[in-house]
């Protein structure tokens, strides 16, 4: 019962309220927030946006994993938009450049994508554990320099191919696809959703149940205590980080492997951050990311459709900007209150189960 | 110097607490507490660890608010809604941790929330100098903070209620942290204080520096004041049974079981400070056998959080050697160490015993989530989550750690639960020695005799054991033998079976280095460390 | 005394030889010309040190100068501010809009309105909630840029017919001081080592001026002011240092930090109004922040939370940026000859105090960077661009040990915490 409402409370309400400041904006602006919403309910249904839906989810879904990975120890990897683009660039140009047997091709090129994102990260995690750096900054610093050596690496003087107005590098030959399945006119799910779900459960897997991740989550809660634990802190900034960092260099092969083929000028950004706010939405829980990045694939879907019927798309971006400011603070205040509920009833058992026995006195 | 303003002599206290109860969630702190102070004397508030003490003074200073009751100043009822009434009433209140900001200067730190008085500029700097001289403050005003000694510290927090125009001072613990011949320089300065017409609540669990300051003592015992009494008539036996109720528990150990198996010898065991300077610890020798408890004496900062820490391998020794059981351990990490048989009940169990938030079996984990029952091994390290909910309950049974299961979080806990919790899981496992830093700290009287008595089975049962405290009597009642600390090195021995608290003070303040104190259980000199324990 | 003895130390050796902050800031200056002159000479790369160069580093730098300074603000009351750039999104659409209506004075208030409004924003979910300031940060930037798209959409669009642009504002009038700034010129002009370098430098800094130029450079010794000097900043600080003490000491905590975090809103915003004020590309622009408000945070942070050493960390950037858009590659290479310099000196500063181990170390480091000056004809233009978060990378890897946040930074508060 208590569960319940801890874990789905907050984020209901949250979701209401930032629905609610929605609907207000939209009344002042003169739009209708009921044909917004109708709209929003009945364009999944249509077309391949069911689809598209579940394949961006999953890149936000392993975006948001590679940011819990850190969070799960305090640790804020903002760097994941760097790795990921950078990570996604050079599997490109390296997956273009080979020719091997189907699926070991499309391995070597995950096997690429997740070190140079584990290597991009790398930096802030050494000047953070070596160094005493902190990671936010040195990540965003690193996302910055991504951007100038992947223009350089797609540029003309390095491995770019101008084709039209667009530079893009060698396209993958086929053998290095990662075959989808098709719904026919509804479209076609990637073949990585699948990795996603994998990943998630590997990740449910490595939190709950081994010794890296209680160590990680006692890193997280307790640094000090962590440490008198036998929990080396160096080697958890680093591991954590770098796997963080491996995670993060798998966000954006979805798409080059089942889509693209190739990297271009014109290849997404901002997933990293995407996955920031569903990594906060879903509570670094496996499940709770996975129901965020769907929540987060559908509103970026319902622009779209609102677009069409005239309402200003750009309403859904205050809505997901909402929702992920009154979800943390709806946690925040739940977490405070159930702590101090629990801190009561453990008190009033005791006093239940002691009898004439005094309650214990606090200073 | 006349510091005191003339204070409009209305009604006969200058405090009157009546009939205060606070309530915390799962907790009554303060119960129907009265507390009269008369203007211009020492009055001390005693009472255990717990009762209640602190959270009637931060009432007091405004701090929080009373859910019954009433404050009354100079006769006249007020409400304190936050320490700066109280501050506008002339009460200040020194924080027994204190409430100074180390990268501000010392004139920040007295001018911080009292910039209306005196301004910031030169008339300020003349008021705290003249001050200064009252409470003895001999640095430079523009020093940072954090360069000072703890004496210094205290000065400065008693300067900034002064500057403020306090004319009752609440002193939380103030004897604490210093040596004692620091607090017979506080006790000299807070007579001539007094004199000058100041009121002083004094809080203290040390019953003679109460009967030798304070000019009336009240008791407060699990949120209840038991009664007043007159420091010229009660003996401080009769203070003690009022403080902890009827008969005293007693942390005495009985016959000895050291045997001559050597479980811990560390070798001039050194750690450089970090900023340069004298080494925290320098050329530390010691050796605990099975069966043996091992005190070390000391106060607090002259290096016994670093050696328990280095011994723990949380900090890298810059020289010296480490062996448990004959094994080299100075270069193991933590958690080599811990599996090599080495139980840690840290000294601050917030800090560094526990996962707050987590449930009690996940804070069973801590430490050992390497090793059997709650690690399965294998490659991928695959905790056993049922095996660790079975063994804290069994440390919950053994231990009695009271607790409606193991799954409520660590921080719905006292303090003592936390405690025994703690000192459980660190027995678990059989470790070969225990290293405990101030094992009772924070905790009840019930926990306190709880955790002496599975000290006391340890130690019979052949466990070596490390023990620092501060807390005296405790370290003469559990030891065999005692080593005191002094600026990071051993520097004397003393017999538990003969030595007296005093004369334990005496040797950790340093004062009889020179060998001219004749303090007969005390033998100085670290040219004794490797010797048998008397 | 037995209380004398126990103090540690005091390092009076080290004060006493320690010169007075603007001498100190006066030396690096001038170290910093006399480079910047060396490497002008011997490469021949003129557009280093001209005026130009220096004008549009000024313009380059302002933004960042006032994020950073929001960030000083914030973070001296123990609140990290990793928001700035969504409150200085938000400051550029105030910016344009009011600006658009009512002109340029009309800009600086409306980005001052609307970056505050962010500050309160976080305010509220860090102070009050206690929620993970990073975290909100994050969030605040997120949200910034969904109400300031939505408001271009609903506003800018019916008239600039572009939901991604503002229709072009009126700017301010650009004027120099003169006669020093015609006086400058023309020594500039006469191509004279190291004289007409300072010249060229100092030439940009009294030329093209705007009113909102003066007010960031203005805000640099007011802001030391307001926090060091007076009441209300040694209170603000105290927040960042120890806020139980300063709550005991009647030291309204939630009070200050509100407020630091408000105007640190409001200088993030006056950093946008900044932007769109520029008199190069006047109005709004989305993503015209480009991840200036990050930058202005690591301007900070490189300036070890302090209003001169972000005010040189600010320059860095605006500097390098200038000198790449200006002069492009070649003038960037010739920039890792001036670092060839500067990691010498810097090599000479330690041997001659006898620290070998930092001497050695900048001396490699030097020679590395002029083995990568030999190695390539010219820094290529992508990777020039991003010259200064490499610094700044390198400076903290260096640095960051000898840096001193304040004690109680990035901590939950809560009221009648103390204990």
């Amino acid at each position: 019962m208590t569960r319940i409402r801890t874990v789905l409370l907050p984020p209901a309400l949250a979701i209401l309220f930032a629905a609610l400041l929605c609907a207000v904006a939209l009344l002042i602006s003169g739009d209708s927030p009921l044909t917004a919403l109708r709209v929003m309910v009945t364009q999944v249904g249509e077309g391949t946006t069911a689809v598209d839906i579940v394949n961006s989810a999953a890149i936000y879904y392993v975006a948001g994993l590679a940011v819990a990975i850190g969070f799960q120890m305090k640790l804020f990897n903002i760097g994941i938009e760097g790795q990921f683009r950078l990570a996604a660039c050079v599997a490109a140009i390296v997956g273009g450049a080979l020719t091997l047997p189907p699926v070991v091709h499309t391995v070597v090129i995950i096997i690429v994508g997740a070190a140079v994102g584990a290597l991009w990260a790398s930096v802030p995690a050494v000047l953070k554990a070596y160094r005493g750096v902190h990671e936010v900054i040195a990540s965003i610093m690193m996302n910055f320099i991504a951007t100038g050596l992947i223009a350089y690496l797609i540029s003309t003087d390095a491995f770019g191919v101008l084709r039209g107005n667009n530079i893009s590098t060698d396209p993958i030959d086929p053998t290095g696809h990662f075959p989808g399945i098709s719904f026919g006119g509804a479209g076609t799910i990637f073949g990585f959703v699948f990795v996603a779900a994998a990943l998630g459960l590997a990740y449910g897997f490595m939190l709950n149940r081994t010794r890296f991740g209680f160590e990680l989550k006692a890193s997280g809660e307790s640094p000090t205590a962590a440490a008198a634990g036998g929990v080396d802190a160096r080697r958890m900034v680093l591991v954590a980080l770098l796997l963080s960092g491996a995670m993060a260099g798998l966000v954006g092969l979805a798409e080059l492997l089942g889509r693209d083929h190739a990297y271009t000028l014109t290849s997404p950004q901002g997933y990293g951050f995407t996955g920031i706010a569903v990594a906060l939405l879903g509570r670094n829980h496996p499940v709770g990311i996975a129901l965020g990045a769907l929540l987060w694939a559908f509103l970026d879907k319902s622009a779209l459709a609102l677009d069409n019927v005239g309402v200003p798309r750009e309403i859904v971006l205050i809505m997901q900007g909402s929702v992920v400011l009154s979800v943390i603070v709806a946690y925040e205040i739940v977490r405070r209150y159930e702590l101090a509920a629990e801190q009561r009833r453990v008190a009033a058992q005791l006093r239940a189960s002691a009898g004439s026995e005094p309650a214990e006195v606090g200073s | 110097m006349a510091v005191v303003e003339s204070a409009p002599p209305r009604g006969e206290y200058a405090v009157e607490l009546a009939g205060i109860t606070k309530r915390f969630p799962g907790v009554v702190a303060n119960s129907d507490i009265s507390l009269q102070v008369r203007r211009g004397e020492v009055h001390a508030l005693c009472g255990e660890n717990g009762a209640g003490k602190s959270t009637l003074m931060k009432i007091l200073y405004g701090m929080q608010q009373p859910d019954e009751g009433t404050i009354s100043v100079d006769g006249e009822v007020v409400h304190f809604r936050s320490p700066a009434d109280a501050i506008k009433a002339g009460i200040g209140m020194v924080h027994q941790h204190f409430m100074l900001a180390d990268n501000l200067t010392v004139t920040e730190n007295v001018l911080l929330g009292a910039e209306a008085l005196y301004g910031m500029g030169a008339a300020a700097r003349v008021r705290i100098a003249q001050l200064a001289a009252t409470v003895g403050l001999q640095v430079a005003p523009d020093l940072l903070v954090e360069r000072l000694g703890v004496a210094d510290r205290q000065r400065v927090e008693i300067l900034k209620v002064l500057y403020r125009g306090a004319r009752t001072v609440i002193l939380d613990e103030p004897t604490a942290v210093l040596v004692p011949q620091e607090v017979d320089e506080l006790f000299a300065t807070l007579r001539s204080m007094r004199d000058d017409g100041f009121t002083f609540v004094f809080i203290s669990h040390k019953l003679d520096e109460v009967l030798s300051i304070a000019d009336r003592v009240t008791v407060i015992r699990r949120g209840t004041c038991v009664g007043s009494a007159d420091p010229r008539t009660v003996t401080s036996r009769e203070l003690a049974e009022m403080m902890v109720g009827s008969e005293l528990p007693s942390p005495e150990t009985r016959e000895s079981t050291v045997t001559d198996r050597v479980v811990l010898r560390v070798t001039g065991l050194t750690l450089e400070a970090e900023g340069g300077g004298r080494p925290v610890l320098d050329g530390v020798d010691l050796v605990v056998r099975a069966g043996e408890v091992l005190g070390i004496a000391g106060v607090e900062g002259n290096g016994q959080t670093e050696l328990v820490e280095t011994i723990m391998g949380m900090r890298r020794a810059s020289a010296g050697t480490v062996e448990l059981a004959g094994t080299d351990i100075t270069r193991a990490h933590t958690l080599q160490r811990r599996e090599a048989g080495i139980g840690y009940v840290p000294e601050d169990r917030t800090r560094h015993g526990l996962l707050a938030t987590q449930p009690l079996w996940v804070n069973r984990i801590l430490g050992h989530q390497s090793r059997k029952p709650v690690a399965s091994g294998g490659p991928l390290g695959v905790l056993d989550r049922a095996a660790a909910r079975r063994d804290t309950e069994r440390i919950v049974r053994e231990f009695d750690v009271r607790t409606p299961g193991v799954d409520v979080p660590a921080a719905a806990l006292s303090g003592g639960n936390q405690q025994k919790l703690v000192v459980g899981r660190e027995l678990s496992g059989n470790p070969v020695l225990l290293i405990a830093a101030h094992p009772t700290r924070g905790v009840d009287v019930g926990a306190q005799a709880g955790i002496w008595d599975v000290l006391r089975r340890a130690r019979a049962d052949g466990l070596a054991v490390l023990l620092v405290s501060a807390d005296l009597d405790e370290l003469i009642g559990l030891s065999d033998t005692i080593k005191v600390m002094l600026r990071g090195r051993l520097v004397a021995d003393a017999d538990p079976a003969t030595v007296t608290p005093e004369e334990l003070g005496a040797a950790m303040t340093g004062a009889d280095a020179g060998g001219s104190a004749g303090a007969p259980g005390v033998e100085p000199g670290p040219t004794n460390t490797g010797k048998e324990p008397a | 005394m037995t209380t004398l003895e126990k103090a540690p130390p005091v390092p009076t050796t080290r004060n006493g030889r320690r010169m007075p902050g603007w001498a100190r800031a006066a030396l690096v200056v001038a170290i910093g010309v006399g480079i910047l002159a060396i490497t002008t000479t011997l490469t021949g790369q003129y557009q280093l040190t001209s005026s130009g160069t220096t004008q549009a580093a000024v313009r380059l730098l302002l933004p960042i100068l006032f994020a950073a300074l929001g960030g000083l603000w914030s973070e001296r009351s123990g609140i990290i501010n990793i928001g700035l750039e969504g409150m200085m999104i938000l400051g550029t659409w105030g910016a344009a809009w009011a600006g658009f209506l009512w002109g340029p004075w009309a800009a600086v208030v409306g980005g001052l309105v609307f970056g505050a409004l962010g500050g309160v924003l976080h305010a509220i979910a860090t102070v009050t909630f206690g929620v993970n300031h990073i975290v909100s940060g994050v969030a605040i930037t997120l949200l910034g840029m969904g109400i300031t798209q939505y408001l271009a959409t609903l506003i800018f669009l019916p008239i600039s017919r572009n939901p991604r642009q503002s229709p072009r504002i009126e700017g301010f009038e650009t004027f120099s001081i003169q006669p020093l700034a015609d006086w400058l010129a023309a020594l500039e002009g006469e191509q004279r080592v190291l004289l007409s370098d300072a010249a060229g430098l100092l030439g940009g800094l009294v030329s093209g001026l705007t009113p909102l130029v003066v007010i960031g450079f203005a805000l640099v010794p007011v802001s030391y002011y307001v926090l060091w000097r007076t009441r209300f900043g040694l209170r603000l600080r105290s927040c960042g240092e120890n806020p139980v003490a300063a709550e005991s000491l009647g030291v309204k905590v939630f009070t200050h930090k509100y407020i630091a975090v408000i105007v640190s809103g409001g200088l993030a915003g006056l950093g946008g109004a900044a932007l769109t004020l520029n008199p190069g590309q006047l109005g709004y622009l989305e993503g015209q922040t480009g991840g200036r408000g990050y930058i202005g945070l690591a301007a900070m942070i490189f300036g070890n939370w302090r209003p001169g050493g972000l005010l040189a960390g600010s320059a860095l950037f605006g500097y390098v940026d200038g000198v790449q858009l200006r002069a492009g590659g070649e003038a960037v290479h010739a920039l890792l000859y001036a670092t060839t310099i500067l990691a010498v000196i810097v090599a000479v500063f330690w041997a001659l105090r006898r620290h070998w181990r930092p001497a050695v170390i900048a001396l490699v480091a030097g020679a590395v960077v002029y083995a990568v000056y030999w190695a390539i004809p010219e820094v290529p233009r992508e990777f020039a661009s991003y010259a200064p978060q490499l610094v700044t990378l390198l400076v903290l890897a260096v640095a960051s040990q000898r840096l001193r946040p304040p004690a109680a930074i990035g901590l939950e508060y809560r009221r009648g915490e103390g204990d």
